[in-house]
């Protein structure tokens, strides 16, 4: 991975406009987002939302820092990047030409992937895993005629048995 | 008891010990204003000329009195014309209330008549704002919203209100209370370490800025110096940290600070940074700016830690209370080699502040309207080289006497902040330093002062330019003036009496004394117009992205 790629993870109150207000931060800041994910928690009043940042080590401490001070964020904290399982999911719409010797079908398969809609001139292939795997399905499927794509953004989580809400309590 | 959107505002505001306010009627604050006008024996309501006046009035309050800053106004451009003011507050940490009407909620995203969305154009430039999407909300919001505003560093907050909630009802409890957790974080005060590293140095030197002013840690400040034996310099901000008269002091570092003080830190070795964010016009280059010394920091907001300078060691929290506590367990330090040399350094030729032998200059207009009308005043002012020459030469005594946009350095600020200073200080005098540039920005609050009977003395020194962009053309633009010699035929003296306020004119300096003496005698608006010199500068100066050894003396 990137060495100046950096995650962090964010809890933050399920409002409307939070988003605007961290997205607003890392662009008054200058702080530039590489990729951004967002959902609920099980608790419905907080979202998790997980960032990844391209800079330099110095400026994650300070981007954490400043995250830490908007009112609507409860934690935040920069991922140990040995001690985090990252995931990202992928759609690709491909062109359903007809698949030379089962190339496209072993790809899926190599890639552990899904073939999850099927039209009679398209289809949809689902894959997850970390962003290089689909960097790398994306390129190897180009010649198959990519339509389009979405990526969810890469979401993670910390390893063992802490969660971020605790890990966080020190800072208020 | 069921109550109105307005009313519960009102009656909240009242109790949040809300005595004086400041702002601007309009559509959708009509029913906030019917509730202050039947509240007008709790609430004094200061109506300005422009919004952005009542903001800078606001923010100068607060500056002045500690207290928290009010300013309301309408929707759509009423708002918009509180968003400079707000921003100068942000960047000056100064604890202000800004609140909004809005068009109904029905109205809200339809392009409706005065509709703004205030609430996305602030989010930058406030610590956290809001918009009442239920009546029943609005109680805990306010409440909220004085709490963040004062909470850890302060800052402005923004109420957006629609019409609609002004004018449902809730049932309102006055017995509900309401708490909330402060975000401060929460250090571990490593105090032994933080000992060690004052023991240790040999050349200590404290650069304070607004954090210790806004803290109320002057009388430590002052301990702490001699009980390390270091000089203490300030930044913008923490002009009044310690007195002027303070042996310690070496007065202001940075572009425009003192030789002292600049050479000093240069040769310290351990620069302890007392509530001060670095900012570009204090340190010059910044990869220079503490080469040679070791950085301990105390600021309340941690995020100002490692932000523009590496600190070696740092206390979050509190000044007064991270130097109290300092206090209680250190010994007497001593560092007297360091002193003598940094008293050598103050007394030298270069550590004075140039001046002409025009017929007015700055340093007498500000060194006799200090002397003369200056005990107990407010100091407010514009922006420019006045700005920096009331730094220098103006003697501050008392600590937030000093009302001066530093970090957005917002021309146009003066009028507005020295009538909220004014007010802040229970109607002492308050005296605006200004300039032709700065002034003509917002001079409609001449109106304001003169309405409301206010001791505020306008010192406008005039040097037909908008000086100090000019200073940088004369210094690095090959002497191009473009668009700042002002040539404008204002009559100053004519407009001030114009506005109700008395006006006089000086040329020299008999003409100063004479017109301050007639202004010492009264409690109402004067101005007092000062033409002085185009090329008069600020000095000494450190160019931008310079250190000392590039430092311009005269």
């Amino acid at each position: 991975m990137n060495q100046n790629k950096h995650t962090i993870f964010l809890l933050v109150a399920n409002k409307h406009g939070v988003l605007t207000r961290i997205s607003g931060l890392f662009a008054k800041r200058a702080y530039n987002i590489d990729n951004l994910s967002v959902g609920r928690t099980d608790d419905p009043e907080i979202s998790r939302m997980t960032v990844v940042v391209e800079c330099g080590e110095a400026l994650v401490e300070q981007i954490v820092q400043q995250l830490r001070k908007l009112v609507d964020v409860i934690a935040a904290e920069a991922a140990d990047p040995q001690n985090t399982v990252e995931r990202e999911l992928l759609l690709v719409k491909i062109k359903n030409c007809a698949d030379t010797g089962g190339q496209l079908t072993e790809a899926v398969n190599i890639f552990r992937g899904r073939v999850v809609d099927m039209t009679p001139d398209s289809l949809i292939v689902e894959i997850t895993g970390e962003e290089d795997k689909l960097n790398a399905f994306i390129n190897y499927v180009q010649k198959f005629g990519v339509v389009e794509l979405s990526r969810t953004g890469v979401t993670a989580l910390e390893r063992g048995k802490t969660a971020l809400a605790e890990r966080s309590e020190s800072w208020t | 008891m069921r109550l109105t959107g307005a009313q519960i505002l009102v009656k909240e505001l009242i109790a949040l010990g809300v005595d004086e306010i400041f702002g601007y009627p309009g559509g959708s604050v009509l029913d906030i204003y019917d509730e202050l006008y039947k509240n007008r024996d709790k609430i004094k309501h200061y109506i300005t000329a422009h919004e952005q006046g009542a903001a800078h009035a606001a923010d100068g309050y607060a500056r002045r009195s500690g207290r928290t800053g009010v300013v309301l106004a309408t929707s759509g451009p009423g708002a918009t014309n509180l968003v400079t003011g707000i921003a100068t507050a942000y960047l000056d940490s100064v604890p202000l209330v800004a609140i909004t009407g809005n068009v109904s909620t029905k109205l809200i995203g339809k392009d409706s008549f005065q509709e703004v969305n205030i609430v996305g154009i602030t989010m930058p430039v406030t610590k956290h704002n809001y918009i009442v999407e239920r009546v029943s909300d609005l109680r805990k919001i306010l409440r909220e919203a004085f709490f963040i505003a004062n909470d850890g560093r302060p800052g402005p907050v923004l109420i957006d209100i629609p019409k609609d909630i002004q004018r449902d009802s809730a049932e309102y409890d006055e017995a509900e209370s309401f708490t909330f957790t402060s975000r401060r974080h929460a250090s571990d005060f490593k105090i032994e370490k933080v000992c060690a590293m004052l023991k240790a140095a040999k050349r200590p030197y404290i650069y304070a800025g607004g954090g210790a002013v806004i803290s109320g840690a002057s009388s430590e400040l002052r301990a702490f110096s001699e009980r390390i034996d270091a000089p203490v310099a300030t930044s913008l901000m923490g002009v009044t940290a310690v007195p002027a008269s303070f042996s310690g002091a070496l007065g202001m570092a940075g572009m425009h600070g003192r030789y002292a003080a600049s050479k000093a830190l240069a040769e310290c070795d351990l620069l302890i940074a007392v509530g001060v964010r670095f900012s570009d016009r204090a340190t010059g280059n910044k990869d220079m700016f503490v080469k040679n010394c070791k950085v301990l920091q105390f600021d309340i907001d941690r995020a100002e830690v490692n932000k523009n300078i590496k600190a070696d060691e740092y206390v979050v929290g509190g000044i007064k209370e991270i130097l109290s506590g300092i206090l209680r367990v250190l010994p007497k330090l001593d560092n007297k080699d360091w002193l003598d040399y940094v008293s050598v350094l103050k007394g030298s030729p270069e550590n004075l502040l140039a001046t002409s032998d025009n017929a007015l200059t700055p340093k007498f207009v500000i060194e006799n309207t200090c002397e003369s009308i200056g005990r107990g005043a407010s100091v407010a002012t514009d922006v420019g080289q006045h700005q920096m020459w009331t730094a220098q030469y103006y003697r501050f005594e008392e600590p937030r006497t000093f009302i001066t946009s530093g970090g957005l350095g917002t021309m146009g600020y003066g009028m507005g902040a020295a009538i909220g200073a004014c007010i802040g200080s229970k109607k002492k005098r308050s005296i605006l330093f200004t300039s032709d540039g700065s002034f003509h920005m917002n001079l409609n609050e001449l109106a304001t002062a003169v309405t409301n009977e206010l001791p505020l003395t306008v010192v406008l020194l005039d040097n037909n330019a908008l000086g100090m962009v000019r200073q940088w053309q004369t210094m690095f633009y090959d002497k191009h003036y473009s668009e700042t010699a002002l040539n404008r035929k204002t009559d100053y003296v004519k407009l001030a009496e114009a506005f109700g306020a008395k006006g006089f004119g000086a040329k020299n300096k008999e003409e100063f004394l004479a017109a301050l003496r007639a202004v010492r005698d009264l409690d109402t608006p004067a101005l007092i117009h000062c033409t002085i010199d185009s090329d008069e500068n600020v000095f000494p100066m450190i160019p931008p992205n310079g250190t000392i050894n590039d430092i311009i003396i005269r």
